[in-house]
């Protein structure tokens, strides 16, 4: 047995019961990272001293008998669009080069309370916008699976750690598919939480309307408790929902008899890669012989969805993208001749290509003549899609589909065309939309031995039901036990 | 558009985002195709609106969201305890 191959769970208990000293552990990812690392380039920065000083940290209060919170001595990634507190912040962007966080962001906060560990700030790609990393202004991540392929994105660094075992758990954050596509494609689980159930400060925010912060792990049971540590109510954001927060290790047992699970005839599309359509259906006839019931259903509005969201994204980014200019912050372009150029300059020397993309679509669909014909427009549509899912609701419980139309795609292969990446994201979207939570998990492997995610989406707050039909099918299958072979 | 959004771009790069943004516009277009009149807008999901807080003052410490010496140590520019900028009014 080595310390790498153990969940966040195991090492939580075997910490608090002395059994493992959390310095070891530490000490054993960082190795990880070491030897692995440098062939995926997951990490942006790997916090060793401070990591190690945390995990002694938790070892002495051990020692002396104090209580430790859940995550005992337990590593954990941070997607590096997260404050933490005296540590650099890049969003992957060369505009916030140099750029400290002054505060904890608040699931930060709630990490270091709980006595997690954190091992370093994951690459994304630049400001969460992106299908692949490959947006990075720093490096593109590589899939664990098949290094000549992309891990998926935003959150590509933090799936990618989490798959190669260079951490038991990570953050990431998801504004339109952004932990669960990569989840999918490197082979591990990825949950985005309901909107508002997990404070938004301190993540530095894309599209404000639709960015949730959610864990990354190799189990049901890991999700669930990582999920338990960060979801819940905060003052310091505004959209945070002030509701009890159940106990979700108490669910995951829940039987799933009787469960309804709908499957929209939109998500089996013609087009889609017949061996993910097989590996999703054969999940769900598994979740039908654990005691769930399935139904055909209709989201009419999903192709819609894709639209709505590259008119609404880019809209709420335009405006929150405006902080970055080169005045209080970041990068300052030299050499101006006065303010206007001074802003002009520092984004335009700052930003990357799809940022600017984005800037420039959501400041056209904002401006004062198209303003109806596009924002107002998509937010209307956005209505008609969160009805589909109110209506599908009534007559399931839960619904399930293929997180991805494909498998891991090669590194290059999209990114020439904007409209062919944002087109990797059609099924992970509408769930943003409509703010659900959505949980993607393992459900088999391709020919070539690349991952398949099954993701499964719940009523609001419901998040329970969907780590408890995820816990029982593991039970039954192999797919989130095996780690990748990664050659050193 | 690039004018508005305050970011200087390459010659290069005006012809490249004017042919995909043009592609991206085109393919949003079909937005246009439903009947969305006494549809109500979505700006967010959750039931709430104008959520308040007490105005209250409170200091901004290390132990809070930073001290202001915190805050302007990441100032690309300043002057004691405030940011510096090339003249705004000439």
């Amino acid at each position: 047995m080595s310390f790498t191959s153990l969940t966040a769970t195991e090492i939580a208990r075997k910490v608090k019961s002395k059994e493992f000293k959390a310095e070891a552990i530490a000490t054993a990812y960082l190795d990880r990272i070491k030897a692995l690392d440098p062939k995926i380039k997951a990490f942006n920065e790997v916090f060793t001293d401070r990591a190690l000083k945390q995990a002694r940290d938790v070892d002495a209060k051990i020692a002396k008998g104090e209580t430790v919170g859940p995550l005992a001595g337990v590593p954990i990634a941070i997607k590096d669009n997260m404050l933490i507190r005296g540590e650099h912040c890049t969003c992957s962007s060369k505009i916030l080069e140099g750029f400290v966080g002054t505060y904890d962001a608040t699931v930060i906060r709630k990490l270091r309370a709980a006595g997690a560990v954190f091992l370093g700030r994951t690459n994304l790609d630049e400001f969460a916008m992106g299908s692949s990393t490959e947006n990075s202004a720093f490096h593109t991540t590589r899939n664990p699976w098949d290094v000549t392929r992309i891990p998926g994105g935003s959150s590509g660094g933090s799936a990618a750690a989490v798959a190669s075992r260079m951490a038991p758990l990570a953050l990431g954050s998801d504004t339109g598919g952004s932990i669960r596509q990569p989840a999918a494609l490197c082979g591990i689980l990825g949950f985005k939480p309901t909107y508002g159930l997990v404070s938004r400060f301190g993540l530095i925010a894309f599209a404000s309307s639709l960015d949730q912060i959610g864990p990354f792990a190799t189990t049901a049971e890991d999700t669930a408790l990582l999920l338990q540590v960060i979801a819940g109510y905060d003052d310091r954001d505004s959209t945070s929902v002030n509701q009890p927060v159940p106990d979700y290790s108490a669910i995951l047992g829940k039987s799933l008899k009787g469960l309804r699970i709908g499957l929209p005839k939109e998500y089996f599309i013609t087009g889609m890669d017949p061996q993910v359509d097989k590996a999703v259906r054969e999940a769900v006839k598994v979740l039908q012989s654990l005691g769930a019931t399935t139904h055909e259903i209709s989201l009419p509005h999903t192709d819609h969805g894709l639209a709505v969201y590259y008119v609404l994204a880019p809209s709420e980014a335009s405006s929150n993208l405006s902080r970055f200019d080169g005045v209080r912050y970041g990068r300052r372009a030299k050499d101006v001749k006065n303010l206007l150029e001074l802003y002009e300059k520092s984004r335009g020397e700052g930003f990357g290509p799809e940022v600017k993309r984005r800037i420039m679509i959501g400041t056209y669909a904002l401006s004062s003549g198209y303003y109806d014909a596009y924002y107002a427009k998509a937010q209307k549509v956005r209505t008609l899609v969160k009805k589909d899912f109110d209506e599908a609701f009534k007559m399931v419980d839960m619904i399930a589909t293929p997180t991805t139309p494909s498998t891991a795609f090669k590194i290059g292969e999209k990114s020439a065309d904007p409209m062919q990446m944002y087109l990797s994201d059609i099924f992970t979207i509408s769930c943003n939309l409509a703010g659900l939570p959505g949980l993607s998990l393992p459900c088999g492997f391709s020919s070539d031995k690349l991952p398949i995610g099954l993701q499964l989406l719940g009523r609001p707050f419901e998040e329970g039901t969907l780590l408890s039909a995820a816990h029982h099918y593991e039970q039954t299958q192999q797919w989130n036990k095996e780690a990748p072979k990664v050659a050193v | 558009m690039a004018r508005l959004a305050r970011l200087a771009l390459t010659e290069e790069e005006k012809d490249r985002y004017t042919t995909q943004l043009g592609q991206i516009l085109g393919y949003v277009e079909k937005l246009s195709q439903l009947n969305t009149e006494n549809i109500p807008p979505t700006s967010h999901v959750l039931p709430l609106s104008n959520v308040w807080r007490e105005d209250k003052l409170e200091p901004s410490t290390s132990e809070s969201l930073g001290s202001p010496e915190d805050i302007l140590s990441n100032a690309p520019d300043r002057e004691g305890p405030l940011f510096k900028v090339k003249k705004v009014i000439e």
